[in-house]
């Protein structure tokens, strides 16, 4: 430890008792006093439990509403954090306020993004504005596919999604059971139609497999696939998923066998961390899955543990996920209580734990290294690579991190063998794919689709368009727009590649001619804004000149009280663009320019001085 | 400003060995460096200046300001000089059209958002990439933040801070370990604050000024060329630099003594003698005022 | 320490050692910089043990803070060694090779039991036993003390018992292990290696060796005289005697730092010359018949001081110096005339290099050598030496490079003079704050936001039982004086400890109350413990002002 210097303000007993009931018990005191002339601590531990800071402030947060001095000072006492540095934590996430509220109620958050923007967010947030709810703007939501998404924010009382409330489906009812023989579950429109691969226990035919139960999934084939991973033992396992060819579905689509063989081939101890801080505008795929099969995370990541020789597992959960944080939780204790967990699983020499982190607001954590920083209680700003994580990830060690999505393929594929995995699909892209498809179609929600699916043929899918298709947002607001002349656009990693574009997440949203795409534009560009984490110089500022460009060329006339009064074409967006991607630290600003770039080539935004189309 | 110099401190410890020699290319010429060294070291070593503005010889990388990069052959993005490892047979560029836009993009976003005239440095290597922070018009966001005058010893201008952690890195662990100050906030509303902006008196801040000397931009100031300044009259080409050794405890801190009018201005300490790596304490660095009766 | 009287290390090789023993010192503070070194140790993955009385802020860092009684670290060092040999860790090859008197030390450390250690010192057994194996297994070890094992009555025997831990276990002589006393002051280090101890001429020749008198005075063209002068706690004696009559004080301020400082300033103003050499009119100054106004050395006079890892590195003149105030070089030569002896007009680098000739350790300093290597480390016999990182490596060399090995010494726990009684319940022990120096005279005028002035620091439970609040004013009172002052509460302090800093004499008068019981040998003052009592007298009150001297003797500011 250090001399650390704390302040004077002292926290409430609410507040204390608050950060007490998490920090409590998971480590001992961060000095330790063992009488009037002994006192241990030393500064090699300064950081040991400061990966408790996250929870410590949501905790602050839900007891008070706010971050209060006395409150980062007991949050500094205990986890020997300076006061100062869990104050730039703090202040790095949507989630916490450093400011007293003034009034002492729930908080309402209201998407703005894109899918929720079409659909009257603005109206939305006047509304509750008017009728004196407390009400913050949000960036998405990840409930595309039920505009316009909210979030409640508690005080003194858990977080929780209304329309998670109002559903009533076998997605939302929490505590009550199966519900609904055979009820189709609204964020799920294939579900209980044959063929589904990852979706297969969402809705299935007879019935959906109830998500609170560990019985229900077993009886369903659950851990037939962890049985089968012992058999073939670790590097069988890693085998597998090498030959299967599957590559990540968060977004970088890196084959997910070499990552998990080089973090084998590194020296101990190593972790498994779960990337569930699903933030791309147009995304809740991961959502759907985990609310609805949690189970089968929990024994996808179990699997990772075992092949990788990972004592622990994280799950890095983004903060506006209630009712999945809440099943994963209750998924974890349940198989933990009966050994799929803990010590020596299913009579292994195997030992593996699980603990769940909620993120705060904060797109950029979902970059595998700011999650990493985040997680470990620091600001979540992204970290050079390399070196990468397979050799330094969480706390500095190797590390597997994968999507929920890229997860789940694991068990089929170790159940069926990497082979019979890699003949679903395309040459280039093996297996199947949930698709997020939102905006103007019929039936929005997760699709599943064998890859070499077109993207007309989703759309089919989704009960097509409703409208005149104006644009389609492919791969999230790191994406980009394509037009109609598109359609026959196989979705696979290869087709898109070769097209300059990138299938994301999975996003899939459509525009008809009736929305204001130059909004949506400038709203995308602002999201950018919002969330660049300011660690580096072309993105901080990049991202800002790039909004106050595209707020300047769809409000203003041309003439020389625009920005950039020398040129106001779009020359200037394409420079900004071009330092963001060769220069900045991370996939934030090296997308951040992508969806403006490919709107303006399309037409979508007034572009030119004077001349646009 | 002339300066009474000498040199560095004696060699390495026993036990020091000579790194594997790394073999690479910069801008055409072939350049060996020794194992751990960073692509900047091989761009020194090749005789190619690079701009650098968070990187410093006594503070670890952190690589935020990106206004070092360099385009290696076959990555896709350009890479930091001041925190990439040279590997062998790296093929580097530090001239190519990518870097020279990168680079002045980098420095117009600079100028664009914070005060810049006292940032001798940044101005030559603008002028040297043709940056026009200008461009952006008047309308743009800034920094925009008021002079916090809360002592006798420093200022802070935040409206010059270009976010480098420089300060923070000194404050904390890189030096001082006292974490007085953080980055607090994000994307364009980030700011160098302490908990809640409490002032510095009230915070941790031992005063040792460590953050002063790193900083880039003058937004930490000592408050005697603060309000030399202010007056007018602050004027570097006037000045001498003489090292000398600080006056209170046994350790042999190094410092230099920036003189003016025959009268001590303010204090720095050579960041590449081995005693100070050129972080000093609150005695040494303020503590001064007596060698002029006051 | 052995034959050399220098810490045995460089900073640099505390960034890369395995266990360092913090002993009596808070360098957090009081060595800022050289803390920065140690800190990068303990990044390095350093362990580290702190023996304090207070927990300081430098404890604040340590694996393990060990708050002992004051006045008994020989106690703690003593037991430490026992559980060192009970256990085997000692190097027995070292120890045989490169040491005396081990059979002796064994037997005298033989009754220091755990048990009986805990009983005098107050630290945990266990913690004893634990800070043994840490130190004695570590591939490397260092021991640093400061003026918390020098400043009592039986200094000299504090620092023999903590080089008896360093001979057991080989932690000495080799890169990242050794004895390093921080220095105080910017030249303590340079002013005992330029001979100004009363016993040693520059180098550290001994005066009573006739071969070294005999260079010198070749040199010199003076008789050296044969016997050892007096250090200052003698000279004060000599005063007391009127033995001594004459003094030329400079650069120091005895009237202020002494300890039982009302009896100094009334021996100093008594003698029939005093004569101070200073940058100020400093209390001393204005007891003085004959004031010579100095320039500052190190900002306005070109020289050479030395730090505590004996380097010796190069001072300039930055600024003229104000006034009449003159170079010390001038205002002796000056004196050396006005006595008839023409000097010239020697420079700093003439001065030099006549040390260079007479001292075998800085021979191959030469001035460009200091102005081009950024400083050398002695000894650094001839101009191609690279200086000495570290001392004593012959310790390792088969036949100890010619010299006798060096023995142990035989120390037994004594503790303070200054017991506690019912009068005086409460040790009072002494050190200094980061913001601040000695007695002010330099930092006082440092405009410091973080500087809170003098005040008695007490632990809670002390503070509870006398019904004290944080910032109330309390009269402490010493059996040779009494003082008022504010009070500060510090959780660091165990109960039965106080503590106060001496930088602010004209406010506070804390010599008043320090004990003036000194070593024999070395001549330093126990100002580390002192009895008191503390009285409350009101809560502090909006605007009242700093402490003020109350029942000083005649003998308060301006006296």
């Amino acid at each position: 430890m250090t001399d650390l210097h704390i302040g004077t303000d002292r926290p409430t007993d609410a507040e204390r008792a608050a950060v007490d009931a998490v920090v409590g018990g998971t480590l001992g005191p961060a000095v330790v006093v063992e009488g009037e002339r002994l006192v241990r601590g030393g500064l090699s531990r300064r950081n040991d439990r400061r990966h408790l800071l996250l929870p410590a402030l949501h905790a602050l947060q839900r007891v008070a509403g706010w971050i209060s001095p006395g409150g980062i000072n007991h949050i500094a006492e205990v986890l020997a954090v300076p006061p100062a540095d869990a104050y730039g934590v703090a202040t790095f996430y949507d989630l916490f306020q450093v400011d007293q509220p003034g009034h002492d109620g729930d908080v309402t958050h209201v998407c703005v993004d894109a899918a929720c923007q079409i659909a009257g967010s603005a109206g939305e947030v006047e509304r509750l504005r008017a009728a004196g709810v407390p009400v913050e703007a949000s960036p998405c939501l990840g409930q595309c596919e039920r505009p316009v998404a909210t979030f409640v924010q508690g005080r003194g009382r858990p977080d929780r999604v209304p329309a998670d409330d109002e559903a009533g489906d076998a997605s939302g009812s929490g505590s009550a059971g199966p519900t609904g023989s055979g009820a189709a579950v609204p964020s799920v429109p294939q579900s209980g139609q044959p063929g589904l691969r990852l979706l297969r226990r969402i809705g299935r035919a007879a019935g959906p497999v109830d998500p609170t139960s560990l019985d229900a999934y077993v009886r369903a084939g659950g851990y037939a696939a962890m049985t089968e991973a012992f058999r073939r033992g670790p590097d069988g396992v890693i085998d597998e998923v090498v030959t299967s060819g599957l590559m990540g579905r968060g977004g970088a689509a890196f084959p997910t066998g070499v990552k998990w063989r080089a973090v084998a081939g590194e020296p101990g101890p190593r972790h498994v961390v779960v990337n569930a801080d699903e933030s791309e505008p147009g995304t809740f795929k991961d959502r759907v899955l985990l609310e609805n099969d949690p189970f089968a995370l929990i024994e996808a990541m179990t699997i990772a543990g075992f092949a990788v020789g990972a004592e622990k597992g994280w799950i890095y959960i983004r903060g506006e996920y209630p009712l999945a944080t809440r099943r994963l939780a209750e998924a974890i204790d349940a198989a933990t209580a009966a050994g799929f967990l803990g010590p020596r699983i299913a009579r292994s020499s195997f030992d593996f734990e699980i603990e769940i982190r909620r993120g705060a607001g904060a797109y950029i954590c979902g970059e595998e290294t700011a999650l990493f920083n985040s997680l470990e209680g620091f600001r979540g700003e992204p970290r050079q690579k390399p070196p990468f994580p397979t050799t330094n990830g969480l706390f500095g060690r190797p590390t597997v991190i994968n999507n929920p999505e890229t997860l789940v393929n694991v068990l089929d594929i170790v159940t069926d063998g990497g082979d019979a995995y890699a003949a679903i699909g395309t040459e280039g892209s093996n297996g199947s794919k949930l698709f997020c498809l939102s905006g103007r179609v019929a039936r929005p929600g997760v699709y599943e689709v064998d890859f070499g699916a077109t993207l007309g043929e989703l759309l089919d899918l989704a009960g097509g368009v409703t409208g005149d298709l104006r644009a389609v947002l492919l791969g999230g607001a790191a994406g980009s727009f394509v037009g109609p002349d598109r359609l026959d656009l196989p979705l696979t990693f290869e087709a898109t590649r070769a097209a300059g574009l990138s299938l994301g997440s999975g996003v899939v949203m459509a525009f008809d001619h009736t929305v204001d795409l130059a909004a949506v534009v400038t709203r995308i560009a602002d999201f950018f804004r919002h969330e660049s984490c300011g660690q580096c110089v072309p993105c901080r500022v990049g991202t800002t000149r790039q909004h106050e460009l595209l707020v300047e060329l769809s409000s203003k006339p041309a003439g020389p009280d625009r920005v950039g009064s020398l040129r106001l074409d779009t020359d200037l967006l394409d420079e900004i663009d071009r330092a963001m991607k060769d220069a900045s630290i991370c996939g934030l600003g090296h997308t951040a320019g992508t969806a403006v770039r490919s709107a303006i080539d399309l037409g979508l935004v007034p572009a030119t001085n004077g001349d646009s189309p | 400003m002339t300066t009474i110099d000498s040199g560095r401190s004696t060699g390495p410890g026993p036990g020091e060995a000579a790194g594997t020699p790394v073999a690479l290319t910069v801008d055409g010429r072939p350049v060996e460096v020794t194992d751990g060294a960073t692509v900047l070291d091989a761009c020194t070593a090749a005789g190619v200046e690079t701009p650098t503005l968070c990187w410093a010889a006594n503070l670890t990388p952190v690589n935020a300001c990106r206004l070092c990069v360099v385009e290696q052959e076959g990555s896709r993005t350009l890479v930091p000089a001041c925190s990439r490892l040279a590997e062998e047979g790296m093929v580097l560029h530090t001239d190519s059209e990518r870097v020279r836009h990168s680079r002045k993009m980098v420095l117009e976003f600079l100028g664009s958002a914070s005060e810049l005239d006292q940032a001798p440095d940044l101005a030559r290597w603008s002028a040297h990439y043709g940056a026009d922070p200008g461009r952006y018009g008047p309308a743009g966001a800034t920094m925009d933040e008021e002079v916090r005058v809360q002592d006798d010893l420093y200022i802070r201008d935040y409206d010059r801070c270009v976010l480098c952690y420089k300060c923070v890195e000194a404050c904390g662990d890189d030096a001082q370990h006292t974490y007085a100050i953080t980055m607090s906030g994000r994307g364009f509303g980030a700011r160098i604050s302490t908990e809640f902006d409490v002032t510095l008196p009230e915070s941790a801040c031992v005063y040792c000024g460590n953050c002063v000397a790193v900083c880039p931009t003058n937004a930490l100031q000592f408050k005697t060329e603060f309000d030399l300044r202010e007056a007018g009259s602050w004027r570097p080409d006037d000045q001498t630099v003489t090292r000398t050794v600080c006056s209170y405890c046994g350790v042999g801190c190094n410092l230099e003594l920036h003189v003016q009018d025959e009268t001590i201005v303010k204090v720095t300490s050579p960041d590449d003698h081995d005693v100070t790596s050129g972080h000093l304490c609150i005695k040494g660095r303020f503590g001064w005022g007596y060698v002029h009766g006051r | 320490m052995f034959g050399a009287g220098g810490g045995t290390s460089s900073y640099r090789e505390i960034e890369e050692t395995d266990v360092i023993v913090l002993w009596g010192s808070n360098a957090r503070e009081a060595h800022p910089i050289f803390f920065h070194h140690l800190m990068k140790g303990l990044d390095n993955g350093a362990r580290m043990y702190c023996i304090d009385p207070r927990r300081t802020s430098s404890s604040r860092f340590a694996d393990a803070w060990l708050g002992l009684d004051v006045g008994t670290d020989i106690a703690l060092a003593n037991a430490v060694g026992r559980e060192i040999i009970a256990n085997d860790w000692h190097d027995r090859a070292f120890i045989d090779r490169a040491t005396t008197g081990f059979d002796h030390y064994r037997a005298a450390v033989e009754p220091y039991t755990l048990d009986r250690a805990a009983a005098i010192t107050g630290v945990p057994g266990e913690a004893i036993a634990e800070l043994a194996r840490a130190y004695a297994t570590a591939e490397q070890a260092q021991i640093l003390w400061t003026l918390g094992i020098t400043e009592h009555h039986n200094a000299v025997d504090n620092v023999l018992a903590l080089c008896n831990l360093a001979l057991l276990t080989g932690h000495i002589g080799r890169w990242g292990s050794g004895l390093v006393p921080l220095r105080g002051q910017n030249n303590v280090q340079g002013g005992g290696d330029m001979g100004a101890l009363p016993n040693k001429l520059p180098g550290f020749a001994d005066i009573v060796d006739a071969e070294a008198r005999a260079r010198f005075e070749a040199v010199w063209e003076a008789p050296v005289p044969p016997e050892p002068g007096l250090h200052l706690t003698l000279m004060f004696e000599a005063m007391e005697r009127g033995d001594l009559r004459a003094v030329y004080c400079i650069g120091e301020n005895p009237a202020d730092s002494e300890a039982d400082v009302t009896n100094a300033r009334k021996l100093l103003a008594d003698l029939e010359l005093l004569i101070v050499q200073d940058i100020f009119l400093t209390r001393t100054a204005e007891l003085a018949d004959v004031v010579f106004p100095a320039s500052v050395a190190w900002a306005e006079s070109d020289g050479t001081v030395t730090s505590s890892e004996r380097r010796v590195q190069r001072v300039r003149a930055a600024v003229p110096p104000p006034g009449e105030a003159r170079d010390d070089i001038d205002i002796i030569g000056e004196l050396a005339r006005r006595l008839d002896y023409d000097w010239g007009k020697p420079s700093p680098q003439d001065l030099w290099d006549e040390l260079r000739s007479l001292s075998p350790l800085h021979r191959g300093m030469s001035w460009e050598r200091l102005e081009a290597e950024g400083g050398l480390q002695w000894p650094c016999p001839d101009e191609d030496h690279p200086g000495s990182p570290f001392l004593h490596g012959w310790l390792w060399e088969p036949d100890l490079g010619g010299r006798q090995p060096a023995p142990f010494s035989v120390v037994e726990h004594a503790g303070p003079i200054e017991e506690l009684s019912d009068e005086f319940p409460l040790r009072l022990t002494t050190g200094r704050a980061l913001d601040s120096y000695n007695t002010g005279v330099q930092s006082g005028s440092l405009e410091s936001p973080i500087r809170s002035g003098d005040t008695i620091d007490v632990s809670e439970a002390d503070a509870a039982r006398l019904g004290i609040t944080a910032g109330m004013r309390v009269r402490v009172t010493s059996p040779r004086g009494s003082v008022e002052m504010p009070a500060r509460i510090d959780p660091g302090l165990p109960e039965g400890l106080t503590f106060t800093t001496f930088h602010f004499p004209e406010l506070v008068d804390v010599n008043q109350l320090t004990n003036d019981a000194w070593d024999k040998r070395s001549g330093t003052s126990e100002f580390k413990a002192a009895s008191i009592r503390i009285e409350p007298l009101a809560a502090a009150s909006p605007g009242s002002g700093p402490a003020a001297v109350v029942d000083g003797s005649g003998a308060g500011a301006g006296g």
